[in-house]
């Protein structure tokens, strides 16, 4: 048997979760193929028959998936699924919008953003916006899951797949993809930072969020992220909110700003290896998820800290 | 044009759930319950459809016991015109779900169907695009902005990188993520009127789909506490203890 992994690309670079979804991959021992779709890929394919432990690249590659859609995908992974054992991807907007499509298309559950793989068929992921472990069991033929990228180290590369171009059934037709909006920073990539500087409604606007944060990240080559409250009130694009609902980041260190620390919140960023909370009200909930608890006010403290820093 | 809106019943979002001594599941015995946030924001919106004239009936449908009546009042006192309760023993996941619904679709023929993009019990995040493949039907995902034109539904969709915009025939499923709307409140009178309104109860065994779980639960665990923290008193204090960790250059 074979294990699949779904690509996740811009159509220039692959997605740095992608490495840590082949080292996923390697769990079950069998051949692991990688299913790059879009239009115009074989610098993509090349890229990915790179990555080391790939033994295959499967290129679906066609003018309609340039900005592949779910329905497309979907019905790709089910023409070729039943030959894999395992079809998993990387945690992501990218891979949820897919995979629980493709799993009942092939008559199967899922596994949403696995934790850890434990055996062939038995995964821990959370439940409760992350206040409980659960230990999953799955009775199916085939094993559908999105994987918790950070906690699996990088596949490296140095590997030399051949890739096969398969044939790509015509456009499912229903859905017209229109626009994308991304908001382009100097900043490093939120879900892959070493270091994030986080703020919450605590801002007060749109222009402080920036005034106070933007020179704090920018000295620590720092991504920005942010509370859904602070989201809600337009100080920050939606791309940037940490949580149960936004983007689950683990980087070296994070440093919460007037953050009051929810559980919706910290589902995101717990797992950050240092966290430092700066929070005016000694008894907020961040201080139980944080390594230093500074209890200050965030206008006087952040620029203090910014000029301290070299 | 008919909307069907799924409403699932959990525990409210406020609350820290407890695990049962045994570690077999969470205890919820006795806990606050309501609508899955994200289905309110599915409700809302079906209802701004229907009072932009757009739609013409709401329907909410909510599957497990008959305790998810509440939720359904719930729905029926925002404004939906009508409800279904499907009633299933066993503990229904994803798959399951998506499979009863299909079925109440192919009755109702709704053009819309509205979901929440995730329950915020198991944060599956799978129904709708498993209502919507077992339809054949496209799908609209994680959808902050709605507009219905003709028989095409245009949506805003939250991506990791931004936002997407695409374009949908009906009939289609589509997922709310929190920002699509502000749900309204409820009013003292119309909870009242919604208690007397009927809700049709379907039963899953009856209804000629495979509910049979996939996943089997084993263990359910805390996970580990963080280290407590150190309090400093300064910048100054914080950046000197910062800067004695391995890794970290300020
Ligand atoms: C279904 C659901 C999903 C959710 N998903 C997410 C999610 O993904 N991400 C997320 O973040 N939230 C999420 N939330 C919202 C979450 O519950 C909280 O409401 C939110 O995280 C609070 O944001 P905040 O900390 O910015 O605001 P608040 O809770 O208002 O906290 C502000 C904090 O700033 C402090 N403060 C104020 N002024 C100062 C000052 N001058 N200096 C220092 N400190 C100051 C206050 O003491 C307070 O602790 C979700 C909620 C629900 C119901
Ligand atoms: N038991 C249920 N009853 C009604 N709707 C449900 C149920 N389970 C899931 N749903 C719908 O599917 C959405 C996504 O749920 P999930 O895939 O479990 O995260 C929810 O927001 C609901 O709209």
């Amino acid at each position: 048997m074979k294990t699949l992994v779904l690509a996740e690309h811009d159509g220039k670079q692959l997605s740095p979760a992608l490495f840590q979804a082949v080292t996923a991959a390697q769990f079950w021992n069998s051949p692991v193929d990688l299913l790059v779709v879009g239009s115009n890929t074989s610098e993509i394919a090349q890229q990915a028959a790179a990555i080391s432990g790939v033994a295959r690249v499967i290129q679906a590659d066609a003018v309609h998936l340039a900005h592949p859609l779910a329905e497309d995908v979907a019905n790709l992974i089910f023409e070729i699924g039943r030959e894999y054992q395992v079809i998993l991807a990387a945690h992501s907007s990218f891979s949820r919008n897919i995979l629980p499509r493709a799993a009942a298309l092939l008559d199967v559950a899922m596994i949403s953003d696995a934790l850890s793989i434990h055996n062939d068929n038995t995964y821990v992921r959370s439940g409760y916006a992350g206040n409980i472990l659960n230990t999953i069991h799955s009775t199916d033929a085939i094993q559908v899951l999105t994987v918790h990228s950070s906690n699996f180290a990088a596949a490296s590369l140095g590997g030399s797949a051949e890739v096969v171009s398969i044939k790509v059934p015509a456009a499912f037709g229903k859905t017209r993809w229109l626009a994308e909006k991304h908001n382009h920073s100097d900043r490093p990539a939120l879900s892959s930072a070493k270091i994030v500087v986080s703020g919450g409604r605590s801002l007060g606007s749109a222009e402080k969020f920036e005034q106070i944060l933007s020179p704090l990240a920018a000295k620590l080559g720092a991504a920005l992220g942010a509370t859904r409250a602070a989201v809600d009130a337009g100080y920050a694009p939606n791309e940037i909110q940490v949580g149960q609902t936004g983007v689950v980041v683990a980087p070296d260190l994070y440093i919460a700003i007037g953050v009051s620390g929810a559980v919706q919140h910290t589902y995101g960023m717990k797992d950050s290896k240092i966290v430092v909370a700066i929070n005016q009200d000694p008894d907020a909930p961040i201080f139980q998820v944080a390594d230093y608890c500074l209890v200050a006010d965030l206008f006087e403290a952040v620029p203090t800290l910014t000029a301290a820093i070299h | 044009m008919k909307i069907l809106v799924a409403v699932k019943r959990v525990v409210d979002y406020n609350i820290k759930v407890r695990i049962k001594p045994d570690g077999s599941d969470v205890d919820i015995h006795g806990v606050k319950m309501g609508v899955n946030p994200f289905d309110e924001n599915a409700i809302e919106e079906a209802l701004r459809l229907k009072e932009q004239g757009k739609a013409t009936e709401v329907v909410a449908v909510s599957l497990g016991t008959t305790a998810n009546q509440d939720v359904l009042r719930h729905a029926l006192a925002m404004g939906a015109d009508r409800a279904i309760l499907i009633e299933s023993h066993v503990k229904l996941q994803p798959l399951g779900v998506a499979k009863l619904l299909k079925t109440v679709v192919e009755r109702e023929q709704p053009d819309i169907i509205l979901l929440g993009k995730q329950a915020i019990d198991d944060d599956s995040g799978q129904t709708g695009q498993m209502l919507a493949a077992l339809l054949g039907y496209p799908q609209g995902t994680f959808v902050s902005a709605l507009n219905v034109e003709g028989n095409e539904v245009t949506v805003t969709r939250e991506v990791d990188g931004g936002t997407e915009d695409i374009a949908i025939t009906l009939p289609a499923v589509i997922t709310a993520d929190l920002r699509l709307n502000a749900p309204r409140f409820v009013k003292l009178p119309n909870l009242m009127m919604a208690r007397k309104k009927p809700i049709e109860t379907l039963h899953a065994p009856e209804m000629g789909v495979d509910v049979k779980p996939r996943l089997k639960l084993l263990q359910v665990t805390e996970p580990a506490a963080r280290k407590p923290g150190i309090k400093v008193d300064s910048v100054e204090e914080l950046l000197s203890k910062l800067r004695t960790i391995e890794g970290i250059q300020l």
